[in-house]
């Protein structure tokens, strides 16, 4: 009899394998488990406008019913604690013990911790529904809000704060915002829309103390300022979650190390999405790891196809969305893998940057505009990008040609 | 029940391309397909409302602008995560160069 396929982390990545196993047809056991007390769900409204409702509620990738319904087995609030690949099971932090014939690791990632003492209960970190629910309790009028880092997630948040009235103090040790994977010029935009909505934003200098008086939080800069507030919120980036898979001896290299299948140094043993580091087809096999709600998807349908033994090469170009205020981001590829750019406007201070490698394959493309200005060339650039096109830079920058044409092409 | 309704002219929307419709505090997208066939679906996706007129067509397929969630216009039927909820379709005829759309 099948012992079944086995998922560690409700996550995207994790309830979205669940749903592609029986969408495959797979007909034995499929057990989810999550270490949260919720139903899978998704995490970019965590810091987004939908917090800042007075009732935030949690956007569930699958209801319980669904989850009835498929004969998905989803074992919520328990813990993966230690995997014996010799007996093909895993042991979980109330005792039991689950059988599988494949596993996935979809464990995600985790803030970055701030290496500093004086952090106390003000000092706060956002990756859960409920850290979510905690920073809500402390946004409202007249709140003194401290972002520590630049980039997306504490971007997002001041745009919330901002929303709610309480005021803003973004740091940034680097010399700008965004400076990981977000070219300048886009940068610059996002940093004029959070000081036209009042975010006092500090860049290039570091933090020398924190302390937590359980009252407020003072933040003392190298260069001299100090930043009083309410609650500091730390946004400094995401580490892999790897311990589960360090243990059992899997291969870790930037995360979970799998090859173009998804497939980790145990052929028994898949992991998808935050949580892994993998070759990237489109840029001839560079090892990456990304931290983005599409791949987590795309893997996860992925990983359930190849655990039923598809054999099928990840292929996705990486894309990203960002929201602030009424802009919307998005990027499409790795803009490193850029040499040059092309810069086409599209109209109401919408624009898009292409990348183009030195051979002129375009590699990457970000823009940014109100609402949803840049969805359509974005999508188009992503998969120009897929096809190893070598556009002309001149059509790429001219409104009058358009994207879909060089598809054909 | 005859209320059709005008929407367009049949030129205003290109080929495999998509436009949106608004009519009686109600939004719609209204579709020409590749074979020069025209369609109207609900204007809103069905994951976080957003207008797909600003997505992108390919053959019968309509992704949503926001997170590239993905319906068949044609049926409504929804293809892709995250969407998971079908979208409500309408009929359309052509007739004298205008799209028409029946409105219930
Ligand atoms: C606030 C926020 C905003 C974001 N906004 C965007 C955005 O705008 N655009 C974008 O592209 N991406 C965004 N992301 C990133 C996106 O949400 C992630 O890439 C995605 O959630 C990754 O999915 P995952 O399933 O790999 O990991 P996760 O969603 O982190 O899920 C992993 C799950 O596994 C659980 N787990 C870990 N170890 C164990 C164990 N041993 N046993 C049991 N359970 C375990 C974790 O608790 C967690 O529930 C955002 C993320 C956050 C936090
Ligand atoms: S709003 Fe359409 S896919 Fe999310």
């Amino acid at each position: 009899m099948a012992r079944g396929m086995v998922i560690i982390g409700a996550g995207e990545c994790g309830g979205r394998a669940a749903l592609a196993l029986r969408d495959l047809g797979y007909d034995s056991p499929v057990t989810l488990v999550g270490d949260e007390p919720h139903l899978p769900y998704e995490r970019p409204p965590l810091s987004k406008e939908a917090m800042a409702s007075d009732a935030p509620e949690i956007k569930a990738i699958a209801s319980d019913a669904l989850l009835a319904e498929k004969s998905i087995r989803h074992i919520h609030s328990v813990q993966a604690v230690a995997i014996d690949r010799a007996a093909h099971t895993v042991r979980l932090s109330d005792g039991s013990v689950l059988s599988y014939d494949k596993l996935l690791l979809a464990t995600g990632s985790t803030p970055r911790k701030l290496p500093m003492p004086g952090l106390g209960a003000r000092c706060v970190y956002l990756r859960t529904f409920a850290d979510a629910l905690a920073i809500r309790g402390h946004l409202s009028a007249g709140s003194r809000i401290a972002i520590i880092g630049g980039g997306f997630i504490g971007l997002e948040l001041a745009a919330t704060s901002r929303k709610l009235g309480a005021s803003v103090t973004v740091i940034e040790a680097q010399p700008r915002i965004l400076m990981r994977g977000v070219p300048a010029e886009i940068a610059e935009i996002i940093h004029q829309a959070h000081v036209a909505e009042g975010v006092d934003i500090l860049c290039g200098d570091g933090i020398a103390s924190v302390a937590d008086d359980g009252n407020e939080v003072r933040v003392k800069l190298a260069g001299g300022r100090e930043i009083s507030a309410d609650l500091a919120i730390i946004g400094i980036g995401a580490v892999p979650v790897t311990g589960l898979a360090a243990e059992a001896g899997l291969m870790i290299d930037n995360g979970i190390a799998v090859d173009a299948e998804l497939r980790s140094s145990d052929p028994d043993i898949f992991a998808a999405g935050d949580c892994c580091s993998f070759p990237l087809a489109v840029y001839g096999g560079r090892r990456v790891r990304l931290e983005a709600w599409r791949n987590a998807q795309e893997q996860g349908a992925l990983a359930a196809k190849n655990m039923l033994g598809a054999g099928e090469a990840h292929a996705a170009v990486p894309w990203f969305w960002s929201d602030q205020y009424g802009l919307s981001l998005q990027i499409a590829g790795l803009s490193d893998e850029g040499k040059s750019t092309v810069r086409r406007d599209l109209g109401d201070g919408a624009f898009i940057l292409f990348h183009l490698a030195g051979d002129g394959r375009l590699v990457a493309a970000s823009g940014i505009g109100p609402g949803n200005a840049v969805a359509r060339d974005i999508r188009l650039a992503e998969m120009l990008i897929g096809k190893h096109a070598r556009p002309a830079p001149e059509a790429l920058g001219s409104q009058a040609v358009k994207l879909k044409s060089l598809l054909a092409a | 029940m005859s209320d059709w309704v005008e929407a367009c002219a049949a030129d205003d929307i290109d080929e495999e391309d998509v436009m949106r419709f608004d009519h009686g505090g109600r939004t719609f997208a209204i579709y020409r397909s590749p074979d020069d066939e025209y369609f109207a679906t609900d204007g809103l996706c069905s994951h976080e409302k957003v207008h797909l007129a600003d997505g992108l067509v390919m053959d019968d397929i309509i992704e949503c602008p926001k997170h590239n969630g993905r319906f068949n216009y044609k049926t409504g039927a929804a293809r892709g995560a995250p969407v998971c909820v079908n979208l409500k379709t309408y009929p359309v005829k052509v007739d004298a160069g205008k799209v028409l759309v029946q409105i219930r």
